[in-house]
């Protein structure tokens, strides 16, 4: 048997504090960019987003002026919501279900950081991400529609507003997806509930008798998006009480905030 | 230094593992030895903090992992099934996980050329054969260059030279001074890599020794016999202070008594001897050891 020597002590560079948020987010950020599946969700969202726009100005060029064209424009952001939800998902989930999450908690136990650094990753590429999409679909829809009765001019009143929002939503529905999967860990199964809450749930309310529309329509994501990429909400909740835009991306900001809160409450309950 | 204290984890209806106390040391190489399903991976989990004890604790340089102001720096493990995502290159899950801990750049691939992987850095870590994607988990254990290094089943996969450089690695780690916990079900395996064994069956401790010590006791007196009566022998040889164990087939496993002795012993009890042979493998010594709490056994 080996004499037992003294403990190592290993002075060389180990910095002071310690790893922390900082330190997280950079390495999330590798992580983010270096899957394929970043780049397939991007290009999904790219695509629903100003390619649709461009077909459905396509259309409205020529015939008459419609009511809210800005409608009519950015009619991909709601499937691109989809898109950018899917990649929020993915983002933890995959780590899940190929066990890199047991890597990444090793070298990072506090799920709290992990969850934050993942989350600021997140939305911050999906406001910047977001509000590029925004711009673009805008200024693409709006080319397609110069000259036609339908045109609207950037410095129309409410234009702006829709624009910024328009990237601040996308941002958050991926925030939620995350959020999701933070709780859920499993991927067909958050990209099923975040489907199920986007879409199947606006579905499935509107069913509903008239009493519980009007008190929960206005809490589905999908319906505030309708009234944030828009320049006035849509007819169909002129009886129906709705939310502001910029009440309905509190709303949405306080379902990611809770959602990944529980997310990394559990994690840290749960065994990896 | 990792010291374990009454740790007990339950799954349900299975006790993985049952108050495990035991401790390991720097400066040598530990093996963590078991059949499989014992409790090895499951213990693993709870130093590093990614499974919970149900009861009792653990400390790793006298701190929960999650207290360890830099992890990679102070502990650098490999995980029994392969914990990296496939998508990935080499060099990209290194660099996060170095990120995570400040670690500099130029030290993933100091690691990758250690590991030899330096070559496919940049493949996909999805088209790593089994023994490629062991040296990857090797190469992040080493990462940091951390004082504690632990190393779930690390042979798994490798070829004996690949074997071969994981003993070397591990035994020029622990003269480096580093706390070297590696497990295994592998008891050859063990002797030839560990200075110190920690046994356990399922997931209770049977033995924590010196592998010296363990292979004196196993190769030294230690006979199976096989007798017409073995209670009454067995009577009869402890009354000999002699250390007897009834095996699961009727057969005796005797130490502390010499083959002359055991005969004669058995002659003058008047009972017929079957076979009297001299446990020789550490195999068997271990599957002695741990024989009544193996969980999975083959028909044979
Ligand atoms: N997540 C889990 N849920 C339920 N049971 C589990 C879980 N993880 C492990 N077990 C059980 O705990 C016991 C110990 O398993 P563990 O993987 O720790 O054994 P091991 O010693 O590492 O085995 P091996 O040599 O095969 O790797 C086994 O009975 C196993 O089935
Ligand atoms: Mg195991």
């Amino acid at each position: 048997m080996s004499t037992v020597t003294a403990e190592h002590q290993w002075t060389i560079d180990e910095p002071s504090g310690r790893a922390g948020l900082r330190q997280a987010v950079s390495a999330e950020w590798t992580k983010f960019w270096s899957v394929r599946s970043t780049s397939w969700s991007l290009i999904a969202l790219l695509l629903a987003t100003i390619g649709l726009g461009i077909l459905s100005t396509h259309a409205l060029s020529t015939g008459p002026a419609t009511i809210d064209p800005i409608r009519r424009i950015f009619v991909g952001f709601n499937l691109g919501q989809f898109a950018i939800g899917v990649l929020g998902v993915l983002y933890i989930s995959a780590e899940y279900g190929t066990g890199q999450i047991r890597s990444t908690l090793s070298v990072m136990p506090r799920r709290s950081v992990v969850v934050g650094a993942k989350a600021i990753v997140m939305g911050g590429v999906g406001l910047v991400v977001g509000e590029v999409l925004s711009f673009v679909t805008f200024f693409v829809g709006d080319a397609v529609l110069s000259g036609s009765a339908s045109h609207v001019a950037f410095g129309a009143p409410g234009v702006l507003r829709v624009l910024i929002e328009s990237g601040l939503y996308l941002a958050l529905l991926g925030l939620i997806g995350l959020g999701i999967a933070t709780i859920l860990h499993n991927s067909a199964g958050s990209i099923a509930t975040f489907a199920g809450a986007v879409l199947v749930l606006t579905l499935l309310v509107s069913a509903m008798p008239t009493f519980i529309i009007h008190a929960v329509s206005r809490f589905l994501p999908a319906n505030i998006g309708q009234t944030v990429f828009a320049l006035s909400a849509p007819p169909r909740f002129a009886t129906i009480p709705v939310f502001s835009p910029l009440t309905g991306l509190i709303v949405l900001a306080v379902y990611a905030v809770v959602l990944l809160a529980a997310g990394s409450f559990l994690m840290s309950r749960r065994d990896t | 230094m990792i010291e374990a204290r009454g740790l007990s984890k339950r799954f349900g209806d299975v006790l993985a593992v049952d108050d495990l106390t035991f401790d390991v040391q720097p400066g040598r190489v530990t093996g963590f030895l078991g059949p499989n399903g014992s409790g090895k991976s499951t213990t693993m989990a709870m130093i590093m903090g990614l499974d919970h004890a149900t009861s009792g604790s653990v400390k790793i340089l006298g701190k929960q992992y999650h207290e360890l102001r830099w992890p990679l720096r102070e502990v650098g493990a490999l995980l029994e099934a392969r914990a990296i995502h496939p998508g990935r290159s080499a060099r990209s899950h290194l660099w996060s996980l170095a990120q995570y801990n400040s670690i500099p750049k130029t030290r993933v691939d100091e690691v990758l050329d250690r590991v030899g992987l330096i070559d496919v850095a940049n493949k996909r870590v999805g088209k790593f054969s089994l023994g490629m994607g062991q040296r990857l988990g090797i190469a992040a254990a080493l990462l940091g260059d951390p004082a504690v290094v632990l190393l779930d089943e690390p042979v798994n996969g490798l070829d004996p030279e690949g074997i071969r450089w994981t003993r070397t690695l591990c035994k020029s780690l622990a003269a480096e001074g580093r706390t070297v916990f590696l497990s295994s079900h592998l008891m050859a395996e063990m002797a030839l890599t560990a200075d110190q064994l920690v046994v356990i069956g399922k997931g209770r401790l049977i033995a924590e020794m010196p592998v010296a010590e363990f292979v004196a006791h196993s190769t030294g007196n230690s006979y199976r016999v096989r007798v017409s009566s073995p209670e009454a022998l067995m009577t009869v040889l402890e009354g000999a202070n002699g250390e007897v164990v009834l095996s699961a087939d009727g057969s005796l496993l005797v130490s502390g008594l010499d083959a002359k002795t055991i005969g004669d012993l058995a002659l003058s009890l008047g009972v017929a001897v079957y076979e009297l042979t001299a446990q020789a493998s550490l195999e068997d010594a271990f599957m002695e050891m741990t024989g009544s709490s193996v969980e999975y056994r083959g028909v044979s």
